[in-house]
């Protein structure tokens, strides 16, 4: 899998998101993941929360450091992947697949726009990290 | 520690591999021995009913020497201040000096019952008061409360007094402005009084601008509890911006909070009470050479400008015709943080250093800090280039940048080679804004041939990085245990020893 796929939309705070429709399902990217190292705990939003765009819904403990995770776009958590709970390592394993964080709604749909192609994501973190 | 031609230091070790305790002695083995019974026997399980456990419970059986050995054996293989130098950015690992524990131990100050009456404490309460004058005249503030016991407990006590301070005008805005290189704790101070943050991000050059802090005020008109501000930063430069932004937030009715963690860089040199800031901790046990970590426990004075005298926890020690009392009567304070007084013996500690230094000493102090720090950057700076262009103050902040675009090299490996070459690691992966962040602050007490030392280990490791990195990556080699799993430590904790099998 290409480290950022091209079916996926990113933002500065490293989160990717799959948008299909009014829904999209978000997580954080290859980048994100590389930079915290070994992933010890996932704390997924709750199902029901609305957030705006760029508000933290949930943290990301690694080794390193504690990282908030940030909607990438505005909705309603419809789902989250319970299993990260228990098993924070399928961050590291796979992070666009099993390791995806929540589904949500999407409350405004012209804000997907605004996010990052895959190419411009690249050329982003290449002056990162 | 003896010095090689390398320039580097020379370790040997006798260490031994040592079990459990758990896992020492033998069945019926006893350290202590008692006299004969001599009053009628009672039968336990008569006299518990129910509560009578079935078997005993398994203790370790093992004799006086067994124990004695096993704790002196895993005290050596601890690593302390009294042993190297501790090179921890933000956590200052300071010397304690000898004579701050003898006065400590007098037997009036040791002895003492803190519900004793007044009148039989007025040693103690002098103290305290003229710790507080002396904290006043070295921080600016109009007055200190010492009851905190931490620097995260002294920041909930200043947003409390902060929040009482804006609700008796009837106001309570909820907003504090905490740019992204303040200490982890500042948020949770925020949250646990009901406030929200709003994280501002640092310009390029590693410093939090006006213009920032201009916008973030103009977002939320008329919601602006205040501002947290580390000084100098975690980043260890100075705010220069500061005064200006100040006077920013006080026109939006905001209150300034300076996180004073890293103050041991000012002393003598700024005054914080006297620039615009209205709220600021002290840590005794960094700046005013307390016992950190273990040692501790931690203090964490705050200090206040006039209008928030009021809100200050109670009791306050006041002096009134030449007796010293406890002031309870002071009906706007946000009440009592500690039981009983703070931790007394840590004042005790502090007014001890405060007196033998005196000012120019103190101030000497700071230059030295700032002197070890930048001495240290000027050293590493080409393999270990520092974040920001500012001039570092009394912490240098590097990081793995340079090394790990050169070879598969990174902090973590760099923290544990360090450890082979007699040195504690620096801070790493912090401050967060940092990536592979290493923070190094040697204080103002390690001589020039140990931060001579120190930088020939971290160049040394560079040069390893290089050759054979897998030497750095496997480090490391010297300790009684090789690296330890750290994911899986996190992941999978065990938390107690459990019997085999």
């Amino acid at each position: 899998m290409s480290k950022y796929p091209a079916d996926l939309r990113y933002t500065k705070d490293h989160e990717w998101a799959r948008i299909d429709g009014k829904r999209a399902v978000i997580g954080i990217t290859d980048f994100a993941v590389h930079q915290l190292g070994d992933i010890t705990m996932v704390e997924p939003p709750k199902e029901g929360e609305s957030h705006n765009r760029g508000t933290p819904i949930g943290t990301v403990e690694s080794v390193k450091a504690v990282s908030d995770i940030y909607a990438p776009l505005s909705g309603k958590v419809v789902k989250t992947n319970d299993p990260l709970r228990d098993q924070p390592e399928l961050l590291n394993e796979d992070c666009y697949d099993e390791g995806w964080i929540a589904e949500l709604e999407l409350s405004n749909l012209d804000e997907s726009k605004e996010l990052m192609t895959s190419e411009e994501y690249a050329l982003y973190v290449k002056d990162q990290g | 520690m003896t010095q090689t031609k390398s320039g580097l230091v020379e370790t040997r070790h006798l260490l031994h591999h040592e079990p459990p305790i758990f896992e020492q002695g033998a069945a019926g083995r006893s350290g202590a021995s008692l006299p004969t019974l001599d009053v009628p026997e009672v039968s336990a399980s008569t006299l518990f009913g129910d509560l009578h456990r079935d078997a005993e419970p398994s203790l370790p059986e093992v004799s006086e020497v067994d124990v004695t050995r096993h704790f002196t054996r895993l005290s050596r293989w601890n690593y302390a201040i009294d042993i190297g130098m501790y090179p921890l950015g933000s956590c200052t690992m300071k010397y304690n000096p000898k004579v701050n524990e003898r006065m400590a131990r007098l037997p009036g100050f040791a002895g003492l019952h803190p519900a004793q009456a007044e009148q039989t404490l007025q040693g103690a309460l002098e103290l305290m008061y003229r710790l507080e004058q002396v904290l006043c005249e070295i921080s600016g503030f109009a007055r200190v409360t010492l009851q905190p016991a931490a620097g995260a407990h002294g920041e909930l006590c200043g947003l409390m007094m902060i929040r009482a301070y804006h609700q008796s005008q009837g106001r309570f805005p909820r907003k504090v402005l905490i740019p992204d290189s303040a200490h982890g704790t500042n948020p949770a101070s925020v949250t646990l009084n009901q406030m929200e943050c709003v994280p501002l991000k640092t310009s390029a050059d590693g410093l939090l601008s006006a213009e920032t802090v201009r916008a973030a005020v103009a977002q939320h008109p008329g919601d602006i509890a205040g501002l947290m501000v580390t000084n100098p930063s975690t980043l260890g430069i100075f705010e220069e911006h500061l005064a200006e932004i100040s006077e920013i937030i006080h026109q939006a009715g905001g209150l300034v909070y300076m996180d004073g963690a890293n103050f041991n860089a000012l002393l003598g040199k700024v005054r914080p009470g006297a620039t615009g800031v209205d709220v600021m901790h002290i840590n005794l046990h960094k700046t005013f050479t307390t016992p950190h970590g273990g040692g501790g426990p931690g203090s964490g004075p705050v200090g206040v400008v006039e209008k928030l005298i009021p809100f200050l926890p109670t009791p306050t020690v006041e002096h009134k015709d030449g007796v010293y009392h406890l002031n309870y009567n002071r009906p706007q304070s946000v009440g009592r943080l500690r039981s009983f007084f703070g931790n007394f013996g840590m004042h005790v500690r502090a007014y001890t250093y405060i007196r033998e230094m005196g000012g120019v000493g103190l101030t000497q102090a700071t230059e030295m800090a700032v002197l070890n720090a930048v001495y240290l950057r000027a050293l590493l700076h080409e393999e270990f280039p520092p974040v920001s262009d500012k001039p570092s103050m009394h912490e240098y902040v590097t990081s793995d940048k340079k090394l790990k675009k050169e070879t598969s090299v990174q902090t973590l490996d760099i923290a544990k080679r360090l450890i082979d070459y007699g040195f504690h690691p620096p801070t790493v992966y912090f401050p967060l804004v940092v990536p592979g962040a290493l923070m190094i602050e040697p204080t103002e007490t390690e001589s020039k041939e140990t931060l001579d030392q120190f930088a020939s280990a971290l160049l040394a490791i560079a040069k390893e990085a290089h050759s054979e990195p897998d030497r750095v990556k496997h480090a490391p080699h010297q300790t009684a245990l090789r690296r330890l799993d750290e994911t899986k430590a996190a992941r999978q904790p065990r938390l107690r020893w459990m019997p085999q099998g």
